[in-house]
C-alpha cells in the first residue's frame, strides 16, 4: 500500500453535497495536484461526518483538524497554510465549544460518542470497497461462514441482545430464528431503508458512508436464516444512497463478496435495490413487501408474519439499515463486547438525528440510554441563541413530545415508551419556548393524514379527524369537548387500528395532551396563544 | 443540473422496451412506472394503459399502484417540480416562510403550475436532510438551510 | 384442535379456526361490516375486534386465528368503545340519508348504527363530494356512499376476474373507483351486478327502473306483457318476507296479474326455444365441422366480459339470443299476430336475476321485432319494491298459471337458472334429436351443483361429447384460457356470468351468498322434477310455435329473430395517445 502523509476527507453526504463539498473536493484534488503533493496527500470522499448544518465538512489527517462551510475559494488557503506549511486555517474551525483546532474524533466536540454503526462513515470513501475491507470488512461475513454454524450466528446475536432499530424493537435474534426455522424452498432478507420518519436521515447517511456494512450485514443475516437473496428497499428521495449502494453491490460481486459459493463455502447470496415512490407507510414491513411486489403498499393482516410468510409468501427477515449495520461488528468481537455498550436491557448504541432549534443539528451514535439533556447539552450545543427549552419530540413525528421535566430520562426502548414516547427511528427534534404547541400539532397530525394509507377505518379516518379538530383549535374555532374527542379518538386508534402507522399516529398529541394541556386550553377557551406565535 | 423533466408524453414502443426490460414482471411495477415517469415526466392514460397491457393485469391495478405513490404523478407537471417539506423539522425552522417565498416568487399556490409550465409547486413528506431544515427538492437536486431570500437566488437557476 | 375460552366459556375448534367463527359456535354474534362469508378477508374495517388476553392491541375477530388456551373477550369497555368509535368515523362521512336509500332497511352499515344504539356522531359530518356514476343502464354507484370496506373490490378482482372496481389514491382521499375515475360505461365491466351483492351499502346499485313500469302499466293504450325468468321463481320469495329456496311460480303469476300487467308469461318458454335453436346448432357445427367447442349464449354478463376479453373467441359462442331477448323478438311479432295487437302499443317487460340484462335490452341489435324488443328490464328487487308497495301479500295470493302461447315450459327450461341447468337441458334434447332414441337417465348430476368448474361427458351415438360447465367469470376465465391456449379439449361448454348462474344474478334479493345461491338453486332442480314435461323438445307450445311461426330449427325465421351476432370491444378505455415520431422513437 502507498504511504500519504496527510489525508484530507472530505465528507460526500447529502447535506454537504447540498452545499457544494463536490466542487471542494475537485478543487483540493486539483490544488494537491499543482502544489505537487499529491504522492503525499490523498483527497479522500466519504460519508457523513456528523454536523450535517456545517457542510462542506473536510477533516484533515493526522492532526484531525476539521474544517466547516469550506467554500472551493478557501481550497487554496488550505493546501498552502495547512498541507504545505502545516498551519491550521483558523477562520475555518468554526466556533466550536472549545477554542483552538477542533479535532474531530476527541470527545470535545461531538461529545460522548461510541461509533459502532456509523464506524466506517466518514472514515472511509465508501465507493471503495478497498478501504472497507482494510477496517476488517467482509471478515465477519467470512468468519460465519468458515468458522460458524447458521444456528451459532442467531445464537450470537440474540446474546448481543440487539434489538431492531428501526423502531419496534424487536429482538432480532428471535426475528431471525422464526425465519431460520420455516420451511420454505426460498427466503429472504429485506433491508428496509424507507427511511420516511420526518426528521430521520440516519439510514440515509449510513446508507451513503458505509454501503458495504449493509451488504455484509445481510449477507450474514442470509447465511443464518438460510436466504439467497436479498432486496434493499430505498426511498425513491434517496438518489446518493441508491447509487453508491449500486456500486457497492457491484464491487462486492466482481470480488466474490456476494454471488454464488462465497468464500468457497457453499453458501450464495444477492441483493438488488428496490426504489421506493413516495409512502410512508412502506416503512412498515408488510407495507414494503406489497410494495416490492408491485402493489399499493397497503399494510397486511398479521398474523401471518414476514418471518414465517412475507415476500411472495415466503419466510423473509426485514430488517432496518441500522439494526443491519450492527450485524458484522457483532459477529466480529462477538456479543459480550456488544453488551458493554448501553443498557442491560438495550445494549449497544442508538444513532439520533438532531434536528430543530439545536446547535449542533446532524449525526450522532451514541450509548443507549443516554439522557436526553446530555445529547441536548453536551453534544448539540445546546438552543439557538440560548432560549429555553420547551420539549423534544423523540422518535420522529410518531413519537411522542418530552417537557422539560423528562431531560433527564434515560432514552431506550423500554424507558421512552413509559413516559408515552418511543425511541422510535432515533430522530430528536428539539423545540425552543417560542414555538405554539397546537401550530406543531396540526403539524404532525397533517403528516398522518396525508400518509395514511387509507385501507383501514381508525387510520384513514382518524387521521383525517385528528387533524381536522387540531386544526380548528389552531384557528380558534375549537370547542369544549374537543379534547376528550382527541384523546378518546387517539386511543381508539392506537388499539384498533391494522398497522403501526395508525397505532402511533395518535402518540404525538397523546402526550403532547399530558403534558401541554393548559396551551390547548387556553386556544380553546381564551382564543389565544398563550406563546403568541401561531396567529390566533 | 440534473435532466428535466419533459412534459411530453410516451409512446407505447418506448413503454415497451421498459417492460421488457423487466422482463414483463408484475412485481416489477413499482420500477416500471418509475422508469416511464422518468421518461414522459408522468404517468399518462395511454401509459398506464400500455403497461397494463403489456403486464397483463388489470388496469385499475396499475392505475392504483400510480395513485398510492406521491412521487407518481398522473398529471403532466412542469418542468421543474419544487417539493417543499413542511414535515415537522422543517415546519420548526421556518418552512411556512419558505413556501410563502416560492408562492409568491413564482406567483401560483402550492399543488399549482405556473403557466409556460416551467415549475409545478407541491408538498412533499420528509426528505431526510433535516440537519440542513428547511429543505427543498427540485427534480432531483436538494437545496437546504434555506431563508425567504435565498429563495430567488435559487429560483433564478432554473429560470 | 384448539381449546379457547371467549366471554368465559369454552369451546374447542381447529387450529386457526378465526376468532369470529369461534365465538359463532358459542353463539356469540360478533358484530362485523367488511367480513363476507364467500370474499377473501379484509379486516379493514376494525368492527370486529376483540380482546386478547395478553395483547394490548385489539385483534379482528374476522381474520385473527385462534390458538389453543387463548382468551377473548368480545365485549369489554374498550371493544365497544372502539367498535362504537369506529362506528361513527364512518358514519361521519357517510350521507345518512338511509330513508331515501336504496338500501335502506337491508344496509349492514344501518344495521351496525342501530345495534350499537349511535345516537349522537361527534365528528364533523363531511361527504367526500365524489361524482355520482349513472353511466349505464344496469349499475349505478354513488361512491360518497362508499365506506371503502373493497368487499367489491375482491368480488370484481377475485371471483369475477373483471377487475373494474380497485381503490385508487391513498388515506382519506382513497376511493374505489373504474380506472382513471372513468364511468363504468367506458370500461369492460361485464355489468354482472355482482358488486352490489358484496357491498353491504347503497354505494352500488340496480338503475331503478320501477317507475317507467308504473307508467306503462296505468296508459290504457298499452298492453303491458311481461315475462318471468327462471331463476325469478325461486327467489322473489325473499323479497317478500319468505325463507330463500321457496318455489312460488304460481304466486309470481297472481302477483303481476294484480300489479296490472295484461300477460303474464314466461321466459322458460323462450328457454325451452333456446335449447331447441342451440340444440341444433351445436348438432349443426358438430355435424358440419363448425367452431367448436361451442359456448352458451344466455348470460349476457358472460357476452358482455366475452367481448371485451376473448374478442378472438366470439365465433365459439353460439348465435342464439338469450331466452329474454327470444321472447321479446317473439312478444312483438308472434304473439301480436296472434292476439291481433299492434306490436307498437305492447309494452314488453321482463323480469330477471340480472343487472346485465338491463344492457343486453338496451343493444341496438335487439330490435328484430321492429321495435324495441324488450321495453323494461325490472331485477327481482325491483319488483320486490313495486309489490310491496302495491301492498301485495303472498300470503294472500292463489295460485296461478302462466298466460298462452308462451306460458308452457318445462323442467329443462327451469333449471337454466341454476349452474349446469344450460348445459343439462341441452344434453336432454340433444341426445334424443340426435339419437332419436330416449335418454336412460334424465338428471345429469355431474353438472350440478356449486363446485367451480365441472366436467363432464356423454355418450351421443358413436361421439363422447365432452362438456364443461363454468359459473362466475373468474371460473370462466380459466376455461377460456385454455380455450385460446387451444388446450380445453371439450365440445361444449356452458357459461354462467354469476357465481351459482341465474340464482345467484346480480339482481337477486339481498343477501345473496354462496348458500343462498345454493339453496336457490336446488329448488329449481326440485321444480324440474315436479313438471309434467322435463325435455324442452317436448313442449307442446314449442312444438305449436315452430308449426305455426317459425318452420324449423335454424330457419329463416329463426335466423332473423332468434339468434344475433357479438361485437368485439375494447378491453381499455379510450386514451389520449402520444404522437409519435422517430424523434420519440
Amino acid at each position: 500500500m502507498e504511504f500519504y502523509r496527510s489525508h484530507v476527507l472530505v465528507c460526500g453526504g447529502t447535506p454537504c453535497v447540498l452545499e457544494g463539498c463536490k466542487g471542494v473536493r475537485d478543487a483540493l484534488i486539483a490544488e494537491v495536484k499543482r502544489r505537487g503533493l499529491d504522492r503525499e496527500v490523498k483527497v479522500v470522499e466519504t460519508g457523513c461526518l456528523g454536523p450535517c448544518d456545517l457542510g462542506p465538512v473536510i477533516v484533515v489527517y493526522p492532526e484531525g483538524t476539521l474544517y466547516q462551510k469550506v467554500r472551493v475559494s478557501d481550497v487554496p488557503e488550505i493546501v498552502e497554510q495547512h498541507l504545505l506549511k502545516g498551519r491550521v486555517v483558523t477562520r475555518l474551525v468554526g466556533e466550536a465549544p472549545q477554542a483552538g483546532v477542533v479535532k474531530y474524533e476527541e470527545p470535545t466536540y461531538l461529545g460522548v460518542q461510541e461509533r459502532i454503526v456509523l464506524r466506517n462513515c466518514g472514515v472511509i470513501d465508501p465507493e471503495s470497497i478497498e478501504e472497507y475491507i482494510a477496517r476488517d470488512g467482509y471478515r465477519a461475513l467470512a468468519k460465519c461462514l468458515t468458522e460458524m454454524k447458521p444456528a451459532d450466528v442467531i445464537e450470537a446475536v440474540k446474546k448481543s441482545g440487539l434489538v431492531g432499530r428501526g423502531g419496534a424493537a424487536f429482538p432480532t435474534g428471535l426475528k431471525w430464528s422464526f425465519t431460520a426455522k420455516a420451511d420454505a424452498d426460498q427466503k429472504y432478507i429485506l433491508c428496509n431503508a424507507d427511511e420516511g420518519e420526518p426528521g430521520t436521515f440516519k439510514d440515509r447517511l449510513i446508507l451513503e458512508g458505509d454501503p458495504h456494512s449493509i451488504l455484509e450485514g445481510m449477507a450474514i443475516a442470509g447465511y443464518a436464516v438460510g436466504a439467497d437473496k436479498g432486496f434493499i428497499y430505498v426511498r425513491g428521495e434517496y438518489v446518493l444512497s441508491i447509487e453508491r449502494l449500486g456500486k457497492a453491490i457491484e464491487q462486492a460481486k466482481a470480488l466474490g463478496l456476494l454471488g454464488s459459493n462465497i468464500f468457497g463455502s457453499g453458501f450464495s447470496f444477492d441483493v438488488e435495490i428496490r426504489k421506493g415512490a413516495g409512502a410512508y407507510v412502506c416503512g412498515e414491513e408488510t407495507g414494503l413487501i406489497e410494495s416490492i411486489e408491485g402493489k399499493r403498499g397497503e399494510p397486511r393482516i398479521k398474523p401471518p408474519y414476514p418471518g414465517t410468510e412475507g415476500l411472495y409468501g415466503k419466510p423473509t427477515v426485514v430488517n432496518n439499515v441500522e439494526t443491519i449495520a450492527n450485524i458484522p461488528p457483532i459477529l466480529l468481537n462477538g456479543p459480550d463486547w456488544f453488551r458493554k455498550f448501553g443498557t442491560e436491557r438495550c445494549p449497544g448504541t442508538k444513532v439520533f438525528t438532531l434536528t430543530g432549534d439545536i446547535n449542533n443539528k446532524g449525526l450522532i451514535e451514541v450509548p443507549m440510554g443516554i439522557t436526553l439533556r446530555r445529547v441536548i447539552y453536551e453534544i448539540g450545543g445546546g438552543i439557538p441563541g440560548g432560549r429555553e427549552f420547551k420539549m423534544a419530540q423523540t422518535g420522529g413525528t410518531s413519537g411522542g413530545c418530552l417537557p422539560k421535566e423528562l431531560l433527564d430520562v434515560p432514552m431506550d426502548y423500554f424507558t421512552l415508551p413509559e413516559h408515552g414516547s418511543a425511541l422510535g427511528s432515533g430522530a430528536l427534534l428539539i423545540m425552543d419556548a417560542s414555538h405554539c404547541i397546537v401550530d406543531i400539532a396540526e403539524c404532525f397530525m397533517r403528516f398522518f393524514e396525508h400518509e395514511s394509507c387509507g385501507k383501514c377505518t381508525p387510520c384513514r379516518e382518524g387521521t383525517a379527524r385528528l387533524h381536522e379538530i387540531v386544526a380548528k383549535i389552531a384557528r380558534g374555532e375549537g370547542k369544549p369537548g374537543d379534547l376528550e374527542l382527541l384523546d378518546e379518538l387517539g386511543s381508539v386508534m392506537q388499539v384498533s387500528s391494522l398497522c403501526g402507522l395508525g397505532q402511533a399516529a395518535p402518540v404525538p398529541i397523546k402526550t403532547m395532551l399530558k403534558y401541554f394541556r393548559d396551551e390547548f386550553e387556553a386556544h380553546i377557551n381564551d382564543r389565544l396563544c398563550p406563546t403568541g406565535t401561531c396567529g390566533i | 443540473m440534473e435532466t428535466a423533466a419533459k412534459s411530453a408524453s410516451i409512446c407505447p414502443a418506448k413503454v415497451s422496451e421498459i417492460l421488457a426490460k423487466y422482463s414483463r414482471r408484475p412485481d416489477a411495477l413499482v420500477s416500471i412506472l418509475h422508469d416511464v415517469q422518468k421518461e414522459a415526466g408522468y404517468l399518462s392514460e395511454e401509459a398506464i394503459t400500455e403497461i397494463a397491457s403489456g403486464l397483463d393485469i388489470p388496469v385499475s391495478k396499475v392505475y392504483g399502484v400510480a395513485t398510492f405513490y406521491t412521487l407518481f404523478s398522473t398529471k403532466p407537471k412542469g418542468q421543474y417540480v419544487i417539493r417543499v417539506c413542511e414535515n415537522a423539522p422543517c415546519h420548526v425552522l421556518g418552512a411556512k416562510a419558505i413556501v410563502e417565498a416560492l408562492e409568491k416568487e413564482l406567483g401560483i399556490p402550492m399543488g399549482g403550475t405556473t403557466s409556460d409550465g416551467k415549475f409545478t409547486l407541491e408538498y412533499t413528506s420528509c426528505l431526510g436532510v433535516c440537519g440542513v431544515a428547511p429543505a427543498i427538492m427540485i427534480n432531483e437536486a436538494v437545496y437546504g438551510n434555506l431563508t425567504p431570500e435565498r429563495v430567488p437566488l435559487i429560483l433564478k437557476e432554473y429560470k | 384442535m384448539a381449546m379457547v375460552t371467549i366471554d368465559g366459556r369454552k369451546v374447542e375448534v381447529d387450529a386457526g379456526t378465526t376468532i369470529l367463527n369461534a365465538a359463532k359456535k358459542l353463539g356469540i354474534d360478533i358484530p362485523t361490516l367488511c367480513h363476507h362469508p364467500d370474499l377473501a378477508v379484509q379486516a379493514v374495517c376494525r368492527i370486529c375486534v376483540v380482546e386478547i388476553e395478553g395483547q394490548k392491541l385489539l385483534q379482528p375477530a374476522c381474520a385473527f386465528p385462534v390458538q389453543d388456551g387463548m382468551v377473548v373477550y368480545t365485549n369489554t369497555p374498550r371493544v365497544r368503545q372502539a367498535r362504537k368509535v369506529n362506528l361513527e368515523l364512518l358514519l361521519a362521512r357517510h350521507p345518512q340519508d338511509c330513508l331515501q336509500c336504496v338500501r335502506n332497511r337491508s344496509c349492514e352499515l344501518q344495521a351496525l348504527a342501530e345495534r350499537f344504539g349511535m345516537r349522537e356522531i361527534r365528528f364533523e359530518h363531511k361527504l367526500r363530494g365524489l361524482p355520482e356514476d349513472h353511466s349505464t343502464p344496469a349499475i349505478v354507484r354513488e361512491p360518497d356512499k362508499c365506506i371503502l370496506c373493497r368487499r367489491c373490490v375482491s368480488m370484481c378482482h377475485d371471483v369475477q376476474a373483471a377487475g373494474v372496481l380497485f381503490p385508487s389514491r391513498r388515506g382519506a382521499d382513497t376511493v374505489v373507483t373504474p380506472v382513471f375515475g372513468r364511468g363504468l360505461d367506458e370500461v369492460a365491466c361485464a355489468l354482472c351486478g355482482q358488486c352490489i351483492h358484496a357491498c353491504p351499502v347503497g354505494a352500488i346499485s340496480e338503475r331503478d327502473d320501477t317507475e317507467r313500469v308504473w307508467q306503462a302499466l296505468a296508459d290504457p293504450n298499452k298492453h303491458v306483457v311481461v315475462q318471468t325468468a327462471p331463476a325469478t321463481r325461486v327467489s322473489i320469495g325473499e323479497e317478500m318476507g319468505l325463507p330463500p329456496g321457496q318455489i312460488i311460480t304460481g304466486k309470481l303469476v297472481a302477483a303481476l296479474r294484480r300489479l296490472g300487467f295484461d300477460k303474464v308469461m314466461d321466459t322458460d318458454f323462450t328457454a325451452d326455444l333456446t335449447i331447441i335453436e342451440e340444440g341444433n346448432e351445436f348438432l349443426k357445427r358438430l355435424k358440419e365441422g363448425g367452431v367448436l367447442p361451442m359456448i352458451t349464449s344466455c348470460s349476457p354478463g358472460w357476452i358482455k366480459f366475452g367481448e371485451h376479453f376473448y374478442p378472438d373467441l366470439l365465433k365459439h359462442i353460439s348465435t342464439c339470443k338469450s331466452p329474454q331477448q327470444m321472447f321479446g323478438a317473439l312478444v312483438k311479432t308472434y304473439y301480436a299476430r296472434k292476439a291481433g295487437i299492434d306490436p307498437k302499443d305492447i309494452f314488453s317487460v321482463s323480469l330477471m336475476p340480472c343487472t346485465a340484462k338491463k344492457y343486453e335490452a338496451d343493444r341496438p341489435e335487439m330490435c328484430d321485432s321492429g321495435y324495441k324488443d324488450v321495453d323494461v328490464v325490472l331485477t327481482s328487487r325491483e319488483l320486490g319494491r313495486m309489490l310491496r308497495e302495491a301492498g301485495i301479500r303472498f300470503e294472500d295470493l292463489p295460485e296461478e298459471e302462466h298466460d298462452d302461447p308462451m306460458g308452457i315450459s318445462t323442467g329443462a327450461a327451469a333449471i337454466f337458472g341454476a349452474t349446469g341447468g344450460v348445459m343439462e337441458a341441452a344434453l336432454r334434447t340433444v341426445y334424443e334429436v340426435a339419437t332419436g332414441s330416449e335418454l336412460p337417465k334424465i338428471d345429469f348430476e355431474e353438472v350440478r351443483g356449486l363446485k367451480g368448474i365441472k366436467e363432464a361427458q356423454v355418450k351421443v351415438g358413436d361421439l363422447d361429447v365432452r362438456v364443461a360447465v363454468a359459473h362466475g367469470l373468474g371460473n370462466a376465465k380459466k376455461i377460456l384460457d385454455l380455450l385460446r391456449e387451444g388446450k380445453a379439449n371439450y365440445h361444449f361448454i356452458e357459461i354462467m356470468c354469476c357465481p351459482g348462474g341465474c340464482v345467484g344474478g346480480g339482481g337477486q334479493p339481498i343477501p345473496t351468498t354462496m348458500e343462498i345461491r345454493g339453496i336457490r338453486g336446488n329448488a329449481l332442480y326440485e321444480a324440474d322434477r315436479g313438471l309434467p314435461y322435463r325435455k324442452s323438445h317436448e313442449n307442446p307450445a314449442i312444438k305449436q310455435i315452430y308449426a305455426e311461426f317459425l318452420g324449423e330449427p335454424l330457419g329463416e325465421v329463426s335466423h332473423h329473430l332468434l339468434h344475433t351476432h357479438y361485437t368485439p370491444r375494447q378491453k381499455y378505455p379510450s386514451v389520449a395517445k402520444a404522437v409519435c415520431g422517430e424523434a420519440a422513437g
